[in-house]
């Protein structure tokens, strides 16, 4: 009996051997490892629990059509639990000990930061599906989400506009992390530009987790009755924004007067939010849930039928897609492309083929993964709330728009070249 | 869509006639339809121009997203079937493919105030008195007719006045030079935020130096009336300020007051304690979610069940504790500090795994939300207010429970000499679990609570635990009129900080203030002569 066990070890064990020799990341013969690394707990859990959820479907529905060049895909889910340095122990555990050939996840920048270097030293593969504040590339990660030029920028250039109120006047208001006050220095530079000054922009940051708006919603109130028209734009993250948007509704802050544009608040975070009094509060995005195209209406189905398949709580009576969800779809497919064309699972050889692959997306259009800057080419939408919790599109980019990582607006960047310093080198 | 129903049912009364007579202008319902966001605010103005009443439930199907097309068919799609915007008529079977009708902010604004024009003239005094507050900022030129002429035939004192101001902010932008100084002087008697805006607008400076309004004594009649606007503003915003910190304030209290039990009568130092509040917090999902599922009419009345529930259920757990680990660690503050971390730990896992690491959503009752209108710049929203309320009832509950009953009694006596009160009969033991349960049952009263303005999820109550064990050490040990008024202290403090300096340093500089004042008076703000002495 412990002869039998221990021949099988030995088998199990050369056919790792074997299987590294060939491709470093792949485990056994026929599946291969994709690590899922988003927090399933704390404050974070309200964005990044659907992401893994809609990270499983995909991988389910790849392995049900044949998988990636035929091995079936077999996902590896940590918790990282909205810990910082608990990411970059993850990371670097599901790339050296579970052998993984991508990692889907991080959402705030906080927690990319944290991986990051873990990724550029095993040179690991990091697929990012959110919005973030730019001023980063890497060889090692593909950005799905958006970059300021493909959301905050449009989103202000918007409210400024005849049609979006005029605003002269700005709240920039967001949780106190890197995220938030990167995108606030790239707005200011971009208002000042605009020829506002400084009297006229508020900043304020609020902890993380942060329950209690009272104060700053009255800052807000007296900020905008001093003679201009004013907008808010949050960068508030995470579960915060429940009790933000409660306070916003119950002290009867009309999007009529002062329009609050959010960055981080999709379709998910305003779940549990009374949203009558928050009508036409806005959201800028490249994706929304009530977008009308064929795509998408399969892709909603899909997700609907999952969600009642898995029993996801919450999901299961009131099934919602958004954004990040949608660039976490991209990019798990733009990931199997680039392995069938490279038809390796070598982390190197996949980054050169996602350069240039393209993805019919539910957001309507065929997007592209530039060739050069590791970024989706994306279309920009501005929705406003509507009493169901769901968005109306008010504005959107003609069609897709390629990012500029490095901001126009942050000194020193004019000299950056969108492009990954060593990418050059591995071609 | 209450909003809708109110002016469909408003629309009936005041136009019944022409309703039946007159269709609407189908060129304009086009272009209110079909048109770009220009030519929708400009079909809006022609409607009010009008005077057209009929148009209110068209102006508000659109404002709330109930207008569709259908090929060249304008449709107003409710609840209950589609009729015509034209001709009024109902449309059955509704056409297959139907696109919305978008209003962005821009319309719906232009709506809000046609739609509140347009009721100006209501028979109804509430009616016009709800209008007269829609318009009461953001009014446009093509209004200033309407409004003049509803001021005429005005005879209640309030909303004549009110509409006085109206007119006031829209003759502000006249071109006549005496019309706009006395519009100007009309407003000092305003005491709105949108008042403040428009003089303040007035005064604003060009780049280069120049005032954007070239007239001297337009300039100083604005300045003037605005000193008196922003005197009246001022005490709104401190009013603001004040039940803030008041509000923050009851949530700190309802959070360390059942720690005042435990740890500072009985002397027991709880790590747990935040869990405990978690657990009412929990308490109360479930109990919403039954009588979701089971009675779904009294949805509104939940709070009535879930504050019971959470008491009990918390104080239960807290007395499992009791009994089961901290009765062998009376007297050992260190171990128990140890033991009940551990437990805090448990718990948050058995939650976790019971009921999944995500937030939970918990509902506010529809009575809870909104808030009412204080100032004209200051709201103060019902959920707040209840738990205000709510704190100030627990408070007197637990001091009656405590001076008034046999129960009460007891604990006091354990707690200032367990060996004496042991001698004269009283079962110290049991006290001890009692007096356990009660501290933790209002732990999970203020799970209750606190499940109405924040999240719910396993991680709560480590939210909590610091600012509880700081109103507690603050206030003095020992003492729950000191919990009470270092609760109050602190709550009004944060407040008073976050508005200068922002919510980060606040908290930095509240900790450091306790630091300090620790370092002064370890004993707290109320302390006792000595444990032993107090009666």
């Amino acid at each position: 009996m412990e002869r039998r066990v221990f021949l099988k070890k030995l088998a199990v064990t050369a056919a790792v051997a074997a299987a590294i020799g060939g491709s470093p990341s792949v485990y056994a013969k026929d599946t291969v490892k994709v690590g899922v690394l988003h927090s399933l707990s704390g404050t974070m859990a309200i964005s990044e629990t659907a992401l893994k959820d809609v990270a499983l479907m995909t991988f389910e529905e790849i392995n049900a059509n044949g998988g990636v060049m035929g091995y079936q895909i077999e996902p590896v889910v940590v918790d990282p639990a909205s810990n910082w340095p608990l990411f970059a122990e993850k990371a670097r555990q599901l790339i050296t000990q579970d052998k993984v050939a991508a990692v889907f996840g991080c959402w705030t920048s906080v927690s990319r930061k944290s991986v990051l270097p873990v990724f550029e030293e095993l040179n690991g593969l990091l697929f990012y599906p959110v919005q973030y504040e730019g001023e980063e590339i890497s060889k090692n990660v593909f950005y799905t989400g958006a970059a300021p030029n493909q959301q905050a920028i449009p989103a202000v250039e918007y409210l400024m506009s005849k049609d979006g109120g005029g605003a002269k006047r700005w709240v920039l208001l967001g949780t106190d992390y890197v995220y938030p006050r990167t995108t606030n220095k790239i707005l200011r530079a971009f208002l000042h530009s605009k020829g506002v000054s400084d009297a006229d922009i508020m900043e304020e940051y609020t902890p993380f987790g942060h329950s209690d708006y009272q104060t700053i919603i009255a800052n807000i109130k007296k900020f905008a009755s001093e003679g201009k028209k004013t907008a808010v734009v949050s960068t508030i993250n995470g579960d915060s924004n429940v009790p933000f948007y409660k306070e916003l509704g119950n002290q009867g802050l009309k999007a009529t007067d002062v329009p609050v544009v959010a960055f981080s608040v999709g379709e998910e975070e305003l779940r549990g939010v009374d949203t009558k009094p928050l009508v036409g509060h806005l959201a800028a995005w490249n994706y929304f849930m009530s977008v009308k195209n064929p795509t998408n209406t399969e892709f909603v189905k899909k997700w609907a039928a999952y969600a009642k398949k898995k029993n996801i709580p919450g999901q299961k009576d009131k099934p919602l897609t958004n954004d990040p969800m949608e660039a976490t779809y991209i990019g798990i497919y733009m990931w199997k492309q680039a392995v069938e064309k490279a038809k390796s699972f070598d982390v190197d050889k996949v980054t050169v083929a996602m350069g240039g692959q393209t993805f019919k997306a539910p957001d309507g259009y065929t997007i592209q993964m530039d060739a050069k800057n590791h970024h989706l080419h994306k279309p920009v939408m501005i929705g406003e709330v509507k009493s169901d919790g769901q968005f109306n599109v008010v504005w959107k980019t003609k069609g897709p728009i390629k990012a500029q990582p490095w901001s126009p607006y942050i000194p020193g960047n004019e000299a950056k070249k969108d492009e990954p310093a060593r990418m050059a080198a591995t071609k | 869509m209450k909003k809708a129903l109110c002016a469909l049912v408003f629309a009936l009364g005041l136009g019944a006639a022409s309703i039946a007579s007159a269709a609407l202008d189908a060129a304009l319902v086009g272009k209110l339809a079909f048109g770009d966001n220009d030519e929708k605010i400009a079909a809006i103005r022609a409607f009010v121009a009008q005077g057209e009443a009929a148009a209110a439930p068209l102006l508000t199907a659109l404002a709330e997203g109930q207008l569709q097309t259908a090929g060249e068919r304008v449709l107003i799609v409710g609840d209950d079937g589609a009729i015509d915007a034209v001709s009024g008529e109902k449309v059955t079977p509704l056409p297959e493919t139907r696109d919305d009708v978008i209003a962005n902010n821009r319309v719906r604004g232009e709506v809000a105030n046609a739609v509140a024009a347009l009721r100006l003239l209501a028979p109804q005094r509430e009616v016009r008195l709800k209008a007269v507050k829609e318009l009461e900022t953001g009014a446009s030129v093509a209004l200033l007719p309407l409004v003049k002429r509803a001021r005429e035939k005005e005879t209640d004192a309030e909303i004549r006045s009110a509409l006085e101001q109206i007119a006031a902010t829209i003759e502000v932008k006249s071109d006549d030079k005496a019309t706009r100084l006395e519009a100007i002087r009309a407003l000092a008697a305003s005491d709105s935020p949108g008042t403040r805006s428009l003089l303040g607008s007035i005064l604003l400076m060009q780049q280069g130096g120049r005032y954007v309004e070239p007239d001297e004594e337009v300039r100083r009649a604005a300045e003037e009336s605005l000193k008196a606007v922003q005197g009246r503003l001022a005490w709104g915003e401190r009013a603001g300020l004040l039940f803030a910190g008041v509000s923050l304030g009851s949530i700190l209290l309802l959070a360390a007051l059942g720690l005042a039990i435990t740890y500072g009568l009985m002397g027991v130092i709880n790590m747990a304690h935040g869990e405990l509040i978690m657990i009412g917090a929990y308490a109360t999902y479930v109990v919403q979610n039954l009588v979701r599922a089971y009675a779904p009419g009294a949805f509104d009345a939940y709070l009535l069940a879930a504050i019971p529930a959470a008491f009990i259920t918390s104080g239960l757990v807290g007395m499992a504790l009791e009994r089961s680990v901290i009765r062998y660690l009376y007297g050992r503050p260190l171990e128990t500090l140890l033991a009940t971390w551990g437990i805090s730990l448990m718990l948050i896992q058995a939650v976790r795994t019971l009921f999944g690491a995500q937030n939970v959503q918990v509902e506010n009752p529809s009575w809870m939300s909104g808030g009412i209108q204080l100032l004209a710049n200051v709201v103060l929203p019902w959920n707040r207010i209840m738990i205000i309320g709510f704190a100030a009832l627990v408070v007197i509950a637990v001091g009656l429970l405590l001076t008034r009953t046999r129960l009460g009694l007891f604990v006091r006596g354990v707690t200032q000499n367990r060996a004496m009160a042991s001698c004269v009969g009283v079962p110290t033991a049991r006290v001890d679990t009692w007096a356990f349960g009660l501290g933790s049952g209002v732990a999970g009263l203020a799970g209750c609570a606190l499940s109405q303005v924040g999240n719910v999820g396993p991680d709560l109550g480590q939210a909590y635990i610091v600012d509880s064990f700081m109103v507690v050490v603050f206030g003095g040990v020992g003492q729950l009129a000191g919990t009470v008024v270092a609760a109050l202290g602190l709550g009004f403090i944060n407040k008073l900080l976050e508005s200068w300096s922002g919510a980060v340093i606040a908290k930095i500089a509240v900790l450091v203030f306790i630091v300090l004042f620790i370092q002064k008076r370890p004993q707290g703000l109320f302390a006792l002569k000595g444990r032993a002495v107090e009666a």
